[in-house]
C-alpha cells in the first residue's frame, strides 16, 4: 500500500507540462488532485516511471472563469472552488447539484475538476454532467492545442481521449440557456460511494414544448447519452412516460452485471432514476 | 530514481524540514519521519477518513497526498488542536464527555474533520452532519455518540469563556 518509485518533475509553467509530456509521453502521470491517482499508485494499479506535479504551476486561477459562452476551469481549479463558486451556482446548476454526490468533502478539497474529466471514470459524476451539457476539453500537446467535444472525451473506462503527449488543460461547460431546466439523480449503497446508477439530466425549451438530454453514469464503459424527443410538458409527467423511458433506456443500455448489482437491476434504477430527473429538469426550465 | 528532496512544511504552527523521497505519503511522513503519530492509517486509499488533516486549513487525506506535493502547505494535525496549556480543545473534551469514541482509532480522523464547522454544528440538522462526516468510518459504529459530540462541542466552547 505504497507508491512504487517513480521521477518526480515540478513544472511550474504549463510550457513545462507540455515539454516534459513531449518527452516522458508514454511513461508519465501528471498529478492535479490527486484523489484518484494517488489510490491507484498506493495499489499499484498505476506505475508511471514519471511523475508530473501540476500543483506548483505559478499563476494559476483556483476559481472557475466565465465568458459570453462557457464555464471555464483551469487545471488548478478543485472540488470545492466549484462548489463554492457563485458562477457554477448560477450558471451550471446541473454541476452545483452533482458536486455534493461527488465523494466526501474531504476529498473535494484536493480533487480538480480537469482530473475527474481526465480521469474518464465512467461511474463518476462530473464526466457526465460534460455529457449531459455537451461541454468540452482543450488537449494540449508540443504539436499545439485542440479541442475535444464530450463525446469524443470518454473513450472507455478510464481511458479518455487524448494522445500519450497531451495532456487536458482545460474544461469548460456551456452556459445555461434561456429556459433550460436542471436536474442529477443516484443511488448508491452508501453516501460518497460509486453509485450503482446515476443520471444527470438536462431540459432544452422546443416550440410547444421540452426536449431532455441524459447522460448516465454506472451503467456502461462511458457516460451513456438517451435523447428524449421534444414534446409537450404534461406528458412528462404522465404516468405513460415511465413506460416510454423505459423502451428508449432498454434500447441504448447494456448495463453489466458485477458484485454489486446485477444488470437488470442497474436497468431498473436508470428508467426509475431517470424519469425522476426528467420530470424535475422539465418542471425547472420554461417551455418554447 | 528515489532521490529525496528537502521540503518545507508548517505543522501545528512550527516550521519543518524534512528530506522526503517523492512517493512519500503525508501520512508515513507525519509518522515516521516527524512522529506525530496521532495520525491513524487505516485503509490507505481515501476511503476510511482516519488519516484526516487540516492541509492549509481544509480537511483532507493524508494518505492520498504524496508529501513532496503539498510543499510549503500548513498542516494541522490531531496533536496540534489542544491549548497550549495542554488542555483539551472542546472539541476533543466534548468526544470524552458525550463517549464520541470507543476503540479511538477513528477518533483523530473524526477530530480533525469537524474541526472547520464544529462551532455551528449546534444548528445542523442530523442529516447535515451526517452529510458532513460520511468521508469517516467509525467500525465500532458509535456514530450517535459521535454526533452528540461535534454537536456538544459548541457549548462547552460558552462554559470556557464564562470562566474567563
Amino acid at each position: 500500500m505504497k507508491p512504487p518509485r517513480f521521477e518526480y518533475h515540478r513544472p511550474s509553467t504549463r510550457d513545462e507540462v507540455t515539454s516534459l509530456l513531449a518527452e516522458h509521453g508514454d511513461e508519465a502521470k501528471i498529478l492535479a488532485g490527486g484523489q484518484s491517482l494517488v489510490p491507484m499508485l498506493n495499489f499499484r494499479l498505476a506505475h508511471p516511471g514519471h511523475l508530473i506535479d501540476i500543483n506548483h504551476l505559478e499563476g494559476e486561477s483556483t476559481e472557475p472563469e466565465m465568458n459570453d459562452r462557457w464555464v471555464t476551469f483551469d487545471p488548478l481549479v478543485r472540488h470545492v472552488g466549484a462548489e463554492r463558486s457563485a458562477i457554477v451556482e448560477e450558471e451550471l446548476p446541473l454541476l452545483f447539484e452533482a458536486l455534493r454526490y461527488v465523494a466526501h468533502p474531504a476529498i473535494r478539497t484536493r480533487g480538480t475538476i480537469v482530473g475527474s474529466v481526465a480521469h474518464s471514470d465512467p461511474a463518476a459524476e462530473i464526466p457526465a454532467v460534460l455529457t449531459a451539457l455537451g461541454g468540452e476539453m482543450v488537449a494540449r500537446s508540443a504539436r499545439g492545442q485542440r479541442t475535444l467535444h464530450s463525446d469524443d472525451c470518454f473513450v472507455g473506462p478510464l481511458v479518455n481521449g487524448l494522445e500519450q503527449d497531451e495532456w487536458m488543460e482545460v474544461v469548460r461547460f456551456p452556459r445555461r440557456g434561456p429556459g433550460d431546466g436542471f436536474a442529477f439523480e443516484e443511488f448508491s449503497r452508501r453516501s460518497g460511494d460509486y453509485a450503482l446508477c446515476g443520471v444527470a439530466a438536462v431540459a432544452r425549451p422546443t416550440p410547444g414544448g421540452m426536449s431532455v438530454s441524459l447522460a448516465y453514469l454506472g451503467v456502461g464503459v462511458t457516460p451513456q447519452s438517451v435523447e428524449v424527443s421534444a414534446r409537450p410538458m404534461a406528458e412528462y409527467q404522465h404516468p405513460s412516460f415511465l413506460g416510454e423511458l423505459e423502451h428508449l433506456v432498454a434500447a441504448e443500455l447494456k448495463p453489466y452485471s458485477d458484485i454489486h448489482a446485477t444488470g437488470a437491476y442497474k436497468l431498473f434504477l436508470a428508467v426509475r432514476l431517470g424519469t425522476k430527473a426528467a420530470r424535475r429538469a422539465v418542471a425547472m426550465g420554461v417551455p418554447g | 530514481m528515489t532521490e529525496k528532496r528537502k521540503i518545507s512544511l508548517t505543522v501545528n504552527g512550527e516550521s519543518r524540514e524534512v528530506d522526503v523521497e517523492p512517493r512519500w505519503l503525508l501520512s508515513d511522513v507525519l509518522r515516521h519521519e516527524l512522529g506525530l503519530t496521532g495520525t491513524h492509517v487505516g485503509c490507505e486509499h481515501g476511503v476510511c477518513g482516519c488519516c484526516t488533516v487540516l492541509i492549509d486549513g481544509a480537511p483532507a487525506r493524508s494518505c492520498l497526498a504524496l508529501a513532496v506535493t503539498i510543499d510549503g502547505s500548513e498542516i494541522t494535525t490531531v496533536e496540534g488542536i489542544a491549548e497550549e496549556d495542554g488542555r483539551l480543545h472542546p472539541l476533543q473534551e466534548s468526544f470524552q464527555k458525550h463517549h464520541g469514541l470507543q476503540c479511538g482509532f477513528c477518533t483523530p480522523g473524526f477530530l480533525m474533520t469537524a474541526m472547520p464547522f464544529w462551532a455551528d454544528a449546534e444548528d445542523m440538522t442530523d442529516d447535515e452532519l451526517r452529510k458532513e462526516i460520511s468521508g469517516q468510518l467509525c467500525r465500532c459504529t458509535g456514530y450517535s455518540g459521535i454526533l452528540a459530540s461535534i454537536r456538544g462541542a459548541a457549548a462547552i466552547a460558552r462554559e470556557r469563556q464564562g470562566e474567563r
